[in-house]
């Protein structure tokens, strides 16, 4: 058996053509940057019912997969599984490039992106969402600690199982925090629960080894470089559980919302005559990330097929994005009841529905992001010794 | 209803210098500063013995009059360009309808300087923040434009600005990419004056905008809250809003 | 060296501002356009020097305490310091003959005060100002004409507004 070789990805004409793309995106993400600049948030399509937008759709599945894709990692060192040791490297440089993606957005949507360092400097430690800047700063830290640990030889294994745990635990509390940003919006009904931290984190575990195993099969087919079958199922399998157990979530948050008539109307939203979100919710989120990809991974008919696991990854991201779609825009549509009896007639911009509709400029934000993850990750395989020369069933075990 | 407290005989620095005689300041060099008593007026400043607050009177609203409206749109230099959802909204008249009897109420929104803001509890770099007298600001030195103070007011009473601004008032600075709203015209509180609002409102003969201190029990705002009636919005999240409403 | 960059810099201030005409500047320190009023009792070197901690002390200290009364704020900066163009009309910051552009530009430090403050004393209508000098915005994006008209304005109207 071959020990696990790690080598730097070799720059083909395939790998610069890719990353000519991916670079195109991001100018074309700091384009809309300076244009919604210039000319204010009136050229997005977000106001002052929807504040949060699909840049953030975008930064939310980001983060929220960042923490996922630490998993294989984490499953290595912490759990003790050496199967998965050789693709931890890899798991903790997609953890901080899909971190490193989402927050570009986060920062770059902001109404004065300029001041980034008073956000950097200025706290308000009542504020999850100061606590989460802490959280994910301290995460980048601490997956890099995480990948020196791995990389260097003279770290023990002793000592890179502990920072392991320490990224295990913060992954967690990030995940928990991402999640409270909306379970802790007391006055929306679309919010306030505290199933969302849970859910989130389970969203996590799905999310991240979804677009970890879509990244990982295509970094292995761009260098030429082996991996196994018998892999990709395995891993496969664990989606499998994840998808499931997001599932477990959302259906336990709509049916504690289902009983209480105070939030019948926001499930009836969300559930019947949502429009838009109905229709993603049931179409997107439950049938193309929750049912069908546990169709592919567990029945016997999709199963032995080695495309399975990866097109069940790729249902899986598209599911998650609808999901984060009906959760964040969905949840601000949503209107707040001010008035409990009482039917708004007229209210400038109170009544009724809030409507969204997505601007170019954000979407090319959201790619932006995405094309920056995938640029990390592209840049630090093939300056670091991160992937495995050789990923095949026969060489791992 | 919580009914704020009046604070014991702790009397500051600020009060006993105020009650003496009126205090005038003046910086010699850096560092050193003389201050005289008699002079000119104190500087009238935020007291945290007070607490502002407004009554309104659903039933002297009238459904067809803006007045309070375009007072505080002129008074802080806001207009809309027509869009209601990313207008600056300040203050709005809502006109609204029980659901089951049928029975219509008209009547002014604005922050309501709530005594346990959410928006305070959220802003990540601390721009969201609470006077000492009550009044809810948004300080627009370290606004970053997260937005999140507008996921958390329970009534939509924040505005993002989503355009380039010039021409402000002085008094009310206000600019694009930060949040804003109600200031209760604390630049004529601080003065001794009362929210434009509230004399547009009054000079209409309507005088359905009451404006007072709340924990003075001698105010007229304070012995109407406790002689009649009166709610505050979503009174479940236990926010002790300074703005209340009665007739609703 | 560096001292006689100082010496410089005094005797250029020394002078006051506005004495020496554009057209016949001696030396490339910025022009300070000529204020009204009293003269600082603390000397313009010293308002130089600290004007932004002592806006940013006062300003603190009047949002977050109301204190109304206070000696450095912006509004107070423009009841002397309102430069106007050669016009004799005040000028927005949009100009470059606005106050606090004079040393601004000159030492690249970009200030951030009139995104959200005016700037130009109470009463100007700056909107007419800028009309007259800042090209006229398209309405949208997907506003062909309204693009195209802007960017023909951005290119003939020159850069030094006010004029």
């Amino acid at each position: 058996m071959e020990r696990t070789i790690y080598r730097e990805i070799e720059a083909t004409g395939r790998v610069w053509g890719l990353a000519v793309i991916l670079v195109g995106f991001v100018l074309a993400a700091l384009a809309s940057f300076f244009y919604v600049e210039h000319y204010g948030h009136i050229v997005t399509g977000m106001t002052n019912r929807i504040v949060w937008g699909l840049p953030h759709v975008f930064a939310i599945f980001l983060i929220v997969a960042a923490s996922g894709a630490l998993n294989v990692a984490s499953i290595a060192s912490v759990f003790e599984q050496k199967a998965y040791r050789p693709k931890a490297r890899l798991s903790a440089l997609m953890a901080m490039s899909l971190l490193i993606g989402g927050l570009m957005i986060l920062v770059l949507d902001l109404g004065r992106a300029d001041r980034i360092l008073i956000a950097a400097t200025t706290y308000n430690f009542s504020s999850i969402f100061a606590w989460n800047l802490i959280l994910y700063t301290g995460f980048l830290g601490i997956a890099g600690a995480y990948l020196f640990a791995q990389m260097s030889k003279s770290v023990p294994y002793a000592v890179t199982r502990k920072v392991g745990l320490l990224a295990f635990v913060w992954r967690l509390a990030l995940t928990t925090g991402t999640g409270s940003i909306f379970g802790w919006l007391v006055a929306r009904p679309g919010y306030d629960a505290a199933i969302m931290a849970p859910m989130f984190i389970a969203m996590s575990f799905a999310f991240g080894l979804a677009m970890f195993l879509l990244m990982t099969s295509t970094l292995c087919r761009l260098s030429d470089r082996p991996i196994g079958d018998q892999l990709m199922q395995r891993l496969g399998r664990l989606l499998a559980v994840f998808v499931a157990a997001v599932l477990y979530f959302t259906a336990a948050r709509h049916l504690t919302n289902l009983y209480t008539m105070e939030h019948a109307g926001f499930e009836r939203f969300t559930l019947v005559d949502g429009g838009i979100y109905t229709t993603l919710f049931w179409l997107g989120q439950i049938l193309i990330g929750g049912l069908l990809p546990l169709a592919i991974l567990l029945l016997p008919v999709f199963g032995k097929s080695p495309k399975a696991p990866l097109v069940a990854s790729a249902l899986v991201v598209i599911g998650g994005f609808a999901q984060i779609y009906v959760i964040v825009i969905g949840g601000q549509a949503y209107p707040m009841e001010v008035f409990p009896g009482y039917e708004v007639v007229t209210g400038s911009g109170m009544s009724g529905i809030a409507e969204y509709t997505p601007s170019l400029p954000e979407l090319l934000l959201g790619l932006g992001g995405v094309a920056v993850t995938l640029l990390a990750v592209g840049v630090g395989t093939k300056t670091l010794r991160i992937l495995p020369t050789n990923l095949s069933d026969a060489n791992i075990g | 209803m919580k009914i704020p407290t009046l604070k014991g005989a702790d009397i500051s620095r600020r009060d006993f210098l105020r009650s003496g005689a009126a205090v005038a300041t003046a910086t010699l060099a850096p560092g050193v500063t003389l201050m005289a008593f008699g002079g000119s007026e104190a500087h009238a400043a935020a007291d945290a013995d007070k607490r502002w607050g407004l009554l309104i009177d659903a039933n002297k609203c009238d459904a067809d009059c803006d007045a309070c409206v375009s007072a505080c749109s002129k008074e802080n230099g806001w207009a809309g360009e027509g869009n209601p959802e990313t207008d600056p909204q300040w203050i709005r008249k809502i006109t609204m309808q029980n659901t089951s009897t049928g029975r219509e109420v008209t009547m002014p929104m604005m922050c309501q300087h709530c005594e346990e803001p959410p928006c305070v509890d959220v802003c990540p770099t601390g721009a969201s923040f609470k006077r000492v007298d009550g009044i809810v600001l948004v300080d627009k030195h370290t606004c970053i434009g997260c937005r999140y103070c507008m996921m958390a007011c329970p009534f939509d009473a924040r505005s993002f600005v989503h355009e380039p601004v010039i021409n402000q008032k002085s008094h009310a600075p206000r600019g694009q990419g930060t949040v804003e709203s109600c200031t209760l015209c604390v630049h004529r509180i601080d003065k001794g004056g009362r929210p434009a609002c509230v004399e547009a409102c009054e000079a209409t003969g309507h005088e359905a905008i009451i404006f007072g201190d709340l924990r003075d029990p001698e105010s007229d705002i304070s012995k109407r809250l406790a002689q009649y009636p009166s709610v505050a919005l979503r009174p479940d999240l236990d926010l002790n809003p300074g703005v209340r409403y009665t007739n609703l | 060296m560096t001292l006689f960059i100082r010496l410089a810099l005094l005797f250029a201030f020394s002078f006051g501002a506005g004495s020496l005409a554009a057209q016949e500047r001696s030396s490339l320190l910025p022009d300070i356009p000529a204020a009204s009023g009293e003269p600082h009792a603390e000397g313009n070197e010293y308002w130089r020097r600290n004007h932004m901690d002592l806006m940013k002390h006062d300003r603190d200290s009047t949002l977050r305490d109301g204190d109304r009364e206070i000696a450095a704020s912006l509004k107070g900066c423009f009841d002397c310091h309102a430069a106007k163009d050669d016009a004799g009309q005040v000028v927005t910051y949009e100009s470059e003959q606005h106050f606090c552009r004079a040393c601004h530009d000159y030492v690249a430090v970009k200030v951030d005060c009139f995104m959200c403050h005016r700037s130009t004393p109470d009463g100007v209508d700056e909107h007419a100002l800028q009309a007259a000098i800042l090209p006229k915005k398209p309405l949208d994006s997907t506003d062909v004409q309204g693009v195209i008209a802007y960017l023909n304005q951005t290119e003939s109207k020159p850069t030094e507004a006010g004029e």
